[in-house]
């Protein structure tokens, strides 16, 4: 690890430290649900750190698709990778706070639909890595899977959303009488910040450990490349 | 030649092989009626609750039948390694996975119509149910189902446990054709309607992953 990234290694800890003061200390008390909303900031944060993590990854898969350069592969694993652990919080948090508030642990509403089926989608994308030897090929795979995968997140949005809803509607830029208190905003804009910058570390060590990864594939590969070699000299 | 006529050509090369066989049309139409069977074994719904469940249960079936059956559509070129001979002999990526997935498209309807019936007599539904609208909507969806799984036979023709890959990579993508499907049939179970705005999502899979296989063909199909 690089001096730069052990300094934001750094940034990343304090920043959350502080995010988690904020959310117990700082945020005021909600009305109706007390504590239970505090819930809220790592929930809604984490979703979206989470999509934008698999929005960068479908890029990433592209721009790999376009160029054939393994970079924008390990770029777009380490995004996968990243955002399937934001989006398993998301369905961790969100039963917590449901089964106090709703009175039930899960139900398929359109969000919490699309959430799990987009946490398959990249299970089965990992998957695919880990199940897929050839490296050049693999990279490939993954990135067609990846295109798949996103193009039909709208389709499965909207299909869900006529089927039912019941999700809070949109806290942050929904229509009249939503939003939040502009305390609360700044808690949620501190947890978000301290999330993006997780993301950040996370995405640069695995990104790190793809390309060493690759390396070491090469690395075994090459003594067997130099024994037939040397089989069809003599 | 265009690349609807290359289509064409592998199209009715691939059902030339199945109709020598049977082996897919078989074994895929047995399992659909394994799932017909085993359902009201662990169900046992009267007629008025089969009312309910059955469109769910035929679109699972059908679903699950052909994530099992797409995976040999490429597993068979790579297996006999006649991949190659066939991207020279069609040298147009997108004219191989369109062919394969229309004769796969065809395929999976002729089972599906052979056994909508068999839903029909062993869950005691009336015979009207049998209509143009859902013979539609599943041609619609068969249409999408079968291009997708076709590139995603192809994808993992190599990986290792390919047989279970195929199905847990393709399941959770067709889940808006399964919602739209289970819905839209229920809608025309219970009001005789023809299925609305269901048709919209089955209709935008379709067009989007056509684009999508016509942009990748060149990626999916590789030798």
């Amino acid at each position: 690890m690089g001096r730069g990234q052990r300094a934001l290694v750094a940034v990343a800890a304090i920043w959350l430290a502080w995010a988690g003061y904020a959310i117990f200390i700082v945020a005021p008390m909600e009305r109706t649900m007390r504590e239970l909303q505090r819930i809220f900031y790592i929930h809604a944060a984490s979703g979206l750190v989470g999509l934008i993590a698999f929005f960068g990854s479908f890029l990433a898969s592209v721009g790999y698709l376009a160029s054939r350069q393994d970079r924008w592969d390990w770029l777009a694993l380490a995004l996968v990778e990243a955002g399937e652990v934001f989006c398993t919080v998301v369905l961790v948090t969100g039963p917590i706070w449901a089964r106090p508030v709703w009175g039930i642990w899960w139900t398929w509403d359109a969000r919490l639909t699309l959430t799990f089926v987009l946490w398959l989608l990249y299970a089965g994308y990992l998957m695919l890595r880990r199940l897929s030897e050839d490296a050049a090929r693999r990279a490939m795979l993954a990135a067609v899977f990846n295109v798949f995968a996103f193009v039909d997140v709208p389709l499965v949005y909207f299909s869900i959303r006529w089927w039912r809803t019941q999700h809070p509607g949109p806290v942050i830029a929904g229509g009249p009488g939503s939003g939040l208190d502009p305390r609360m905003w700044h808690v949620f804009l501190t947890v978000w910040t301290g999330l993006l910058l997780l993301l950040l570390v996370f995405v640069l060590q695995r990104y790190r450990v793809a390309a060493l990864e690759a390396a070491l594939e090469e690395e075994e590969l090459a003594p067997m490349t130099d024994r037939a070699v040397r089989e069809q000299a003599s | 030649m265009n690349v609807l006529r290359r289509a064409w050509v592998i199209c009715a090369k691939e059902l030339r092989v199945e109709f020598r066989t049977h082996e897919l049309t078989l074994t895929t139409g047995f399992f659909v009626l394994l799932v017909a069977g085993m359902f009201s074994f662990a169900f046992e719904p009267s007629s008025t609750e089969a009312r309910t469940l059955v469109p769910g249960l035929l679109w699972l079936a059908f679903l699950f039948a052909a994530s099992l059956m797409l995976q040999f559509s490429f597993l068979r070129e790579q297996t006999d390694d006649t991949l190659s001979a066939l991207r020279l002999a069609a040298s147009d990526p997108f004219a191989i996975l369109l062919g394969k997935a229309a004769a796969n498209g065809a395929l999976l309807f002729g089972i599906e119509l052979v056994f909508l019936p068999v839903f029909i007599v062993f869950y005691n539904l009336p015979l009207s149910l049998l209509s143009a609208p859902l013979l539609g909507i599943l041609l619609a969806a068969t249409a999408g189902l079968s291009l997708v799984g076709s590139a995603f036979s192809a994808l993992v023709a190599r990986s290792r446990m390919r047989e279970l890959l195929l199905p847990l990579l393709l399941l959770p993508l067709l889940s808006p054709v399964l919602i739209a499907g289970a819905e839209a049939t229920a809608e025309m179970f219970d009001t005789g309607s023809s299925g609305g705005r269901w048709w919209g999502i089955v209709l935008a899979f379709d067009v989007t992953y056509l684009a999508a296989a016509w942009l990748l063909a060149d990626f999916v199909v590789q030798e």
